[in-house]
């Protein structure tokens, strides 16, 4: 096939060997990974840096005079600035290092719930959630007696921005939201919604888990209050992630958890808080994964992100178009504005056989509720099967989906 | 290798497409639901007793092709079994599910259940397989809680 103009411009095969776990063979077949939304693959530079850590940095933070201990401190907090510019935030204050976007989000549902969140408040969702944004506030929901109000989902798997101006009231103190679904590939129109938030007085938490590896996430043009990063899903390590905070709530928020690390002093009698972030990283942090995180920023940012967005474009046009050949297939999530992740069912067949016969021609795509059964519930589905892309996917493994769905339905019709 | 044809028998796709005894039982003796919450299949499941022995059994809900076609033919395997029969036979296939793969079937005892030797390739269908049994045996049992196969 000839390359696109596009892909002149980005070098796919380039960026591909960057990425060593794309030349496995599973089951002796190409690896297509189409399971992108769920983890993202890892570029060489940080799978290095984790090597290089254990191998010639390893020791504690924050604590050691000792030269392995001001080094793995220096390399920490140089993560923390690498993180601070992907996002574009003021201040290396603002980025609090946490085990990923559900713990984020647990520590604003903990911590800013209990001094900012009174017995009849209302917290704003949407339909389209993750399970990590929806549960924490229900348990502070039992807690504390607030109140949850979602915000709709259209037919074609956008917010229904009419019902969020009536759901938005005085009484909304802080409107928490996915900034792309996982499921639906739906971009939110986050800042207007942010703007319209802010002049009701509500402030608002942005689950960014899927938008950090598509689109670049400036969180002072946003003028988000908090935001919710997952390390792996943009190609950094598991078990690590970011809550970003603006300054003026952080500074006001007690800490979730205690121990070490996060304590000015402690006697008995009284202990007395870090300032943020350290006040919300009790505990010995995830060293070598914020260190990994920051290469992934790194590779990010030194990315020609806009080639790679118009990339991502493309093979969403380009996978929705040859999907849509495969008869008795119905993709769920037409939004003008996504990023490309597809979700469909199939007539013939059930998602997890969709998943199991793709698995056999080295085809990877995640099938089940995604944990946003809500959503499903909404569309009147248990399941969906997904094929979720990143910039390192190419056109041809667009045409192995299709060939491979194909052969679904000769199996199951 | 892990050959999706190992898995889907012809038996299989066939019960996928018609379930034998698939549809909701008007005043069921005995009834259960159970759930896999991972993928989130579910099935009821209803029961006409006899006495201690199974009169009817039917099923219905949503599922894949391993789950869906395992509670058909469990249907089939089941009419006219006692209780005691009942486990015994659940105890067998799921001895057989979570049997080491390519290890021989006894085919003779299992009889129809062996279309199901390929479900062991795929450790994770395990739960799948077994998802409508676990069911019938809770709605036997009289358990008033919803199953789950996590």
């Amino acid at each position: 096939m000839q390359p696109t103009s596009t892909e002149l411009r980005f070098d796919v095969e380039k960026v591909r060997a960057d990425f060593p776990i794309l030349g496995l063979r599973p089951h002796g077949k190409p690896l297509v990974y189409l399971d992108n939304a769920a983890s993202a693959q890892k570029p060489r530079a940080v799978i290095e840096a984790l090597r290089r850590f254990y191998e010639s940095e390893n020791a504690n933070v924050h604590r050691g005079v000792h030269y392995l201990s001001q080094l793995a401190s220096e390399r920490y907090e140089a993560a923390r600035e690498k993180l601070r510019r992907l996002l574009n935030a003021r201040d290396a204050r603002e980025i609090v290092f946490t085990s990923g976007a559900t713990d984020a989000i647990n520590l604003v549902a903990t911590s800013f719930g209990q001094v900012f969140l009174k017995p009849g408040d209302e917290v704003l969702l949407t339909q389209m959630e993750h399970h990590s944004n929806i549960v924490p506030w229900q348990m502070l929901r039992d807690r504390a007696g607030i109140v949850l109000r979602v915000v709709p989902v259209t037919d074609a798997g956008e917010l229904d921005l009419a019902t969020f101006d009536q759901l938005l009231t005085e009484r909304t103190k802080l409107v928490a939201m996915v900034h792309v679904s996982n499921t639906l590939g739906t971009v939110n129109p986050v800042k207007q919604i942010i703007a319209k938030s802010h002049a009701r007085g509500a402030a608002v938490l942005l689950d960014c888990a899927q938008a950090a590896p598509h689109l670049r996430i400036d969180v002072q043009d946003l003028g988000c209050d908090f935001a919710a990063i997952a390390g792996h899903k943009m190609f950094g390590p598991t078990g690590v992630g970011v809550l970003y905070g603006r300054a003026e709530w952080l500074d006001r928020m007690p800490p979730h958890r205690g121990g070490g690390n996060m304590i000015k002093s402690v006697t008995f009698e009284k202990t007395t808080y870090a300032d943020a972030p350290a006040r919300f990283e009790a505990g010995t942090p995830p060293i070598a994964g914020a260190i990994g995180l920051g290469e992934a920023a790194d590779y990010l940012m030194n990315l020609d992100f806009a080639a790679a967005t118009s990339h991502e474009a493309e093979l969403l046009a380009y996978a929705t178009e040859q999907v849509r050949t495969v008869p008795g297939l119905r993709i769920i999530g037409t939004a003008a504005d996504k990023v490309p992740v597809l979700s469909f069912t199939m007539d013939a067949a059930h998602p997890h056989d969709i998943g199991q016969v793709l698995d056999g021609y080295g085809v990877a795509i995640r099938a089940g509720h995604h944990c946003t059964q809500p959503l499903h519930q909404r569309f009147g589905l248990a399941s969906t099967a997904r094929a979720s892309f990143a910039f390192y996917n190419k056109r041809e493994e667009v045409d192995a989906l299709v060939s491979a769905l194909h052969h679904v339905n000769e199996v199951f019709v | 290798m892990a050959d999706h044809r190992a898995l889907y028998e012809k038996v299989i796709l066939d019960h996928n497409r018609s379930p034998r005894n698939f549809g909701k039982m008007e005043h069921p003796d005995l009834q259960a639901e159970g759930f896999n919450a991972l993928c989130g299949d579910q099935f009821t499941v209803y029961l006409r007793m006899e006495g201690d022995r199974i009169k009817e059994i039917k099923f219905e809900g949503a599922g894949c092709a391993i789950s869906k076609s395992s509670a058909s033919v469990m249907t089939a395997e089941l009419t006219g079994k006692t209780r005691a029969e009942a486990e015994a036979v659940f105890a067998k296939f799921k001895a057989m599910i979570t049997s080491e793969p390519g290890s021989p079937l006894d085919e003779k005892a299992l009889g129809k259940l062996a279309i199901f030797g390929g479900v062991r390739e795929f450790p994770v269908r395990a739960k799948c397989a077994t998802l409508a049994w676990h069911t019938a045996l809770s709605a036997l049992h009289g358990a008033p809680d919803a199953v789950s196969t996590e």
